[in-house]
Order: C-alpha cells, then structure tokens, then sequence
C-alpha cells in the first residue's frame, strides 16, 4: 500500500511533466488542468561520522552515507500533489536504500475543510525536541548518530482533515496501519537489554511484535485548537499505541501496548520572550493498574519553556520536562524494577547567527538530575553559497548508569560532518 | 490619492493662515509631523491589502552573491497595525518555509512572529523581538522592511530643497537602536522616503537606503480605478562591512481582497495561492 502510493503520485507528477512537455496544445491544455509541470527540487550530501570511544557492539563509524533527496511538487486548480523521496547508500549496514518521505494530495474542499491524504510529516505540541501530545513517529536512531534534523520526523502514512470555524479548529489524523517509532534497536546505536543485563548493539538487535493489521490497529490522533490573542491553546487525544517498545511478550519480543493520551497545551507571548506549557495524561490500557511488569504503566507528563532574545541574532531556550510514573507501589512490587517515580529532565538551547546569518553555532542538551544523565548537541552550520552548505557536530552522551534513557547510549557519543549541495 | 494630498495642503495652508504669528516657515511647507506620517503611509501603508513577489541580491565586500526570493502579502489592520506573510522561494535551503508576522504599532507591544518549517511540519513561534536584525540575513534589517513606528523618534525638518524634505530622525530611546540619529530625504511631490542615511553613536555615516525605481501601479479603489506609486528597486549599502543588498518589487498588485484568515495557522501550514504564484 505505501508502494502505491507513492507510486500514483509519482505517476502524476511525471505525466503532468510529461503532458507540459508535450507537442500536442490540445493534450497539453487537457493536461494543464490537472497539474502544472512539477517544481523539482532536492539535495546531494555526504554525511560521515565516528564514535569518540570503543564500543564493542558496533562498527566505528556512527553514520557514512551519500544521499540523494528529490522534491517534486505541483498543483492543479483543485488539488496539490509532493512527493519527496531519498536514495542513499548506507556504509553502516553496507546496503543501498530508498525511502519515501513524502507522497501526498492536499485540497481544500470548502471554506472551513483541509485535506491531506498520503505520507506525510506531522508535527504539533509545543515542545522543542521533546514530544508530549505528538504522537507521529519520530526516527531516534536518525537523530541519534547526526543526520540533518529533518530526519527526526519519520512520516506518518494516514489522512489527515482539518475543519475551521471561528468557535475552534479541529485536526483529525487517522492512520489506518500503526506506524511506530524508529526507534534504537541496535542497528546503529547500541543500548541497554535488560534480558541479557548488558549493552547490547548489533550483536542483539531487538526484535518486535508490532500490531499491523490495516484498519484494526490504526491510530487516531486529535487537536482542538484556538488562537485567543495570539495565545494558542490546545487540547489533544490520542488512541493507538505506545511508539516505541513499552512491553514485552512470553517470547522475549518487544511490543507496542495500547496507549491513550489526553493533554493540552498553550503557547504565547510572555515577557519579552515565548513561553509554552504542557501536560499530557498517557494510559497505558494493557496495564491499568499498573501490576504487569512487562507492560508499561500509565504516565503524567508535563513540560514549561520558555524562549528569549539574549542579543543580537542569539536566542536561548529552556524547558523542565518531568515523566511521572502512576501506579509506581504496584511496579515497584516486582524485583529488581529500577526506574523512578519521577524523570526529571532539563533542557537548555543557544542558537547563534554570524556571518550575515550564513554561520550558525547551536547548542541543545538535554539533562536529567534523576538519572544522573546528560545528552548534548552542538552543531556548527554554514552556508558557503545559496547552494552548497556544510556542518559539523557531535552526540555527546553522559551517565552514571548503563541503564538510563541516555545513560545507555554513553558508548555512542560521536562525531559528523557533512556537505550537501541543495538546488 | 491626489485628492487627499489636495486636502492636506490645503487644510495646512488654512491652518497656517489662521496662525500666522507662529508661520515661520515659508506657506506651503507641511508640518514635520504630517511629512512623515504621508512618507510613512506611501512606504508601508498603501491600499488596504498588497501583493509581491520580492528578489534581493546580497553581495558582500567580496563580490559574492547571495540571493533571495519570497512572494510577500500584507493586510492593513486597525490603528496601524498589519499582518504579513511571507513565502520563500529562493535559495532552495529554505524554499517553501513560511514567515508571518501579526504587527502592532503599539510600542509596547512585541510583534507576533511564527516560521514554518515544511519538512518538520513545524510551526515554531519566532522569539526575536530585536527589530535591528538582518532580515534573511541581507542588509535590510527586519525593520526596515516591516516599518519602523514614528513614536519611536523625534522628528525634525533639516533642510528643504527643491525637489525634497530632509527630516532628521531622533531616537527617544538611544539604547534601543544602534545609530544616533537617521536622515529621510522624501519626494515633496510623491511624497516617497528616496534617501535614508545612517549615523553611528559618534556621528560617522554607516549605512545607506536609497529608492532607484518607482512606478505606478494600477489598481482598484472600490470600483474606482486609482495609482498607488510603489518603490520597487532600492538598495542598501553597509559602508561598514562594505555588503550591499538589492531589493527588487515585481507583479505588485494592492486590494486584492485578501481575507485575514491568511493570516493564521491554517494557511502557515498550507499556504494559499496567492502566496504560491
């Protein structure tokens, strides 16, 4: 199904190039009714990267990949039609890939209709790298060895509708096939395997059992929101499924548990800077009462931050993110569980624009004082002309335990570098 | 628009007859403050809603060039205040992001600014609330092309000559800006800002605004067809960095209907047609 996809749009993309191209005025007036030729765009980059320190599981080098990216887009009276799509050659797994990253057909039925049906991206919430009320899959393992940032979001393959009246709008995201996390499996970065008591990466990859089957275990995703005063409040729900593993089977197969979440957000104006909140409520439905050990309990999750002009072209963030587990009497009950009530995380972001804004130095970290671990992001950008740009950066991982969230990945800290030539 | 400007000098005319005790200046010379409220309307003010596609060419001291190019859409609101969208184009890097501001003349209040970003489908709310900062990273300053609010200074008629006012502009609070004082040079005609010069806090010229073209461009008042006169080359040079920044208007069209639900997040995720062609 997501092949179809992506081939019918690719399809009329290239017909209408086609058709546009065409010698016949009485085709190409047919043709130009249903789509203008396709504006095409895309990149060329080199990527490569290495781990700072020894990690018995996985290769030296974090990312080594040359990457192709096409964008085509074009638009008829009625409709708009994207396709985007990547060919690299990955060094790391030593194999040739593709991917789509877009195919969708967007129109506006009436006044107050949106439609987007394809493989999409989608981002919505308020925080800044941390995810509470968006529950579109996010690609980690991307993140986490230094591809373009553009690569957290993995897409979604859904429908999406949006309605708009002057009392609220309402966003419904309905994916017919749960499309989970990319999460780290082990392919790229190691991690911690409770089964086996030890980092494990290549030599144990996780294996899943993942609800596929079309129409049954899908996901719905809701916003209301309303924009008062430049203030954006919004309430979210969700039904679907935990994004990255939150349980295991009797055959030592990571699952997906079902998962409800109910939260809210607002955004605005405070001081001289932006201020966000938000709150989300995850129900963890295979686990109610919390007394499964191996299904995750329902969670609390709450985030403020807040952004501010410090100088000219320098803007610095901050954010306090904290994970409450509910039911925790009843998970502690089992031997040998070892998380915390409370996760505690801080964040901290400086972006500095130099040069013309062609130079840019960012920093974003993430610190959690009740793991006692840290994971930091500098990067430095440059754009040498419109077209060619290059970076550098590293994933820096701390911690005094193997079993954190970030704690584990310590043997992955390494370092990138990157040229691309956009046009 | 030469009807108004008909009713000005004569309104002024009047007023300056009734108190010629205080008419120093010769009969047909507005006000100080009516020169630049007109120059202020003819820069960012015209009809009620507009429309362009904008193309600039940065080059540094080292001749290399950089270019940009976004399509531009502007809504006049009440009291001064306006909403802009604005579609890149050009260089590919950021093609198809979205920029929106909601601004407020009010000097106490910061402007709304979002981005959007297509390939994370991100609405992020921009922070920035220092209005001397490069916009797109050319030597325009986002000021420069929002409009800077005439409460901000203190003006005052330097000089007069044939064809222009000279109007020295004063800042009341210096420690918000980084020059001392700034010059406009304005069309007595037209009315149109032509010449902007730049003072730093010692009083050395650094940077230079000049308008190079301005056309007519036809549109429609109601059923009424009218001309508004629209600045649509100019250039910017900074004397410090030796950078200079062109800055090209084409397919200029003013009241074009364009509704205020544009401006919202709706169309930041989806932009319309009139900001796609």
């Amino acid at each position: 199904m997501r092949k179809i996809w992506g081939g019918c749009a690719a399809a009329v993309l290239v017909l209408a190039a086609g058709a546009a191209g065409g010698e016949d005025t009485e085709h190409q007036s047919f043709w130009s009714q249903w789509a203008l030729p396709p504006e095409v765009h895309g990149f060329w980059e080199v990527r490569g990267g290495y781990r700072l320190q020894n990690d018995r599981t996985q290769k030296d080098m974090s990312v080594m990949e040359s990457r192709f990216q096409l964008d085509l887009f074009s638009y008829s009276e009625w409709a708009e039609f994207k396709y985007k799509g990547d060919v690299f050659g990955d060094w790391v797994q030593e194999k040739g890939r593709y991917q789509t990253r877009e195919t969708w057909m967007f129109f506006r039925p009436s006044e107050w209709m949106d439609v987007k049906l394809g493989r999409q991206v989608l981002t919505w919430g308020t925080g800044d790298m941390l995810f509470i009320n968006d529950l579109f899959p996010k690609d980690w393992q991307s993140f986490f060895i230094g591809r373009d940032v553009e690569y957290l979001k993995a897409p979604s393959d859904a429908v999406k509708v949006s309605l708009f009246s002057d009392w609220a709008n309402l966003d419904v995201v309905y994916t017919p096939q749960f499309d989970r996390d990319r999460f780290i499996r082990g392919e790229y970065i190691s991690y911690w395997n409770a089964n086996l008591g030890r980092t494990a990466g290549r030599d144990a990859k996780v294996h899943t059992d993942k609800p596929d089957r079309w129409f049954q275990d899908d996901e719905v995703a809701l916003r209301l929101y309303k924009n008062i005063n430049n203030y954006e409040f919004a309430l979210y729900g969700y039904q679907g499924f935990w994004k990255s593993p939150a349980g295991q089977d009797a055959a030592g197969r990571a699952t997906f548990p079902d998962l409800n979440v109910y939260g809210a957000s607002v955004r605005g104006q405070v001081g001289k800077g932006i201020g966000n909140a938000e709150i989300g409520y995850y129900q963890s439905r295979d686990d109610e009462n919390g007394d499964d050990p191996m299904t995750a309990n329902s969670e609390m999750r709450y985030l403020v931050g807040y952004t501010q002009e410090i100088g000219t072209d320098f803007t610095a963030g901050i954010q306090y993110y904290v994970e409450q587990m509910l039911d925790y009497e009843a998970y502690k009950r089992t031997p040998g569980m070892t998380r915390d009530e409370y996760r505690h995380v801080v964040t901290g972001r400086l972006t500095k624009l130099l040069m013309n804004q062609n130079l840019t130095l960012s920093f974003f970290g993430y610190y959690s004082p009740s793991d006692k671990d840290a994971y930091l992001r500098p990067n430095v950008h440059y754009k040498a002309s419109d077209s060619w740009s290059m970076e550098m950066g590293s994933n820096i991982f701390f911690g005094d335990y193997q079993n954190t969230f970030f704690g584990q990945f310590r043997d992955n800290t390494n370092l990138y570098a990157a040229i691309r030539y956009s046009f | 628009m030469k009807i108004v400007g008909f009713c000005l000098t004569v309104c002024v005319t009047a007023g300056l007859t009734a108190l010629p005790a205080t008419a120093q200046e010769p009969a047909d010379i507005p006000s100080v403050d009516q020169i630049v409220q007109r120059a202020n309307h003819m820069a960012y003010y015209q009809g009620l809603d507009g429309k362009s596609t904008v193309s600039m060419k940065i080059t540094d001291k080292n001749g290399n060039v950089r270019t940009r190019e976004f399509i531009i859409l502007r809504k006049n609101g009440q009291g001064g205040n306006q909403k802009y969208f604005v579609y890149f184009l050009q260089p590919p890097d950021v093609r198809r992001m979205v920029f929106m501001v909601h601004k407020f003349s009010a000097l106490d209040k910061d402007d709304d600014r979002w981005l959007y970003l297509p390939s994370l489908d991100l609405v992020n709310r921009i922070a920035a609330s220092d209005k001397r900062t490069s916009f797109v990273g050319s030597d325009f300053l986002y000021e420069d092309v929002s409009g800077r609010s005439l409460e901000e200074d203190v003006h005052e008629l330097a000089g007069v000559t044939e064809e222009r006012y000279v109007i020295k502009n004063t800042p009341k609070n210096p420690s918000s800006v980084e020059f001392s004082y700034f010059t406009v040079e304005i069309d007595r005609q037209t009315s149109i800002p032509m010449k902007m010069e730049y003072f730093d806090k010692s009083g050395v010229l650094y940077r230079v605004i000049e308008s190079q073209k301005v056309e007519p461009i036809a549109a429609k008042e109601g059923e009424r067809s009218v001309e508004y006169l629209t600045v649509t080359e100019s250039v910017v040079r900074d004397l410090r960095t030796g950078s200079t920044t062109e800055m090209k208007f084409s397919n200029v069209q003013y009241n074009i209907g364009l509704n205020d639900d544009l401006f919202t997040e709706r169309y930041l995720r989806r932009p319309p047609r009139e900001a796609m062609r």
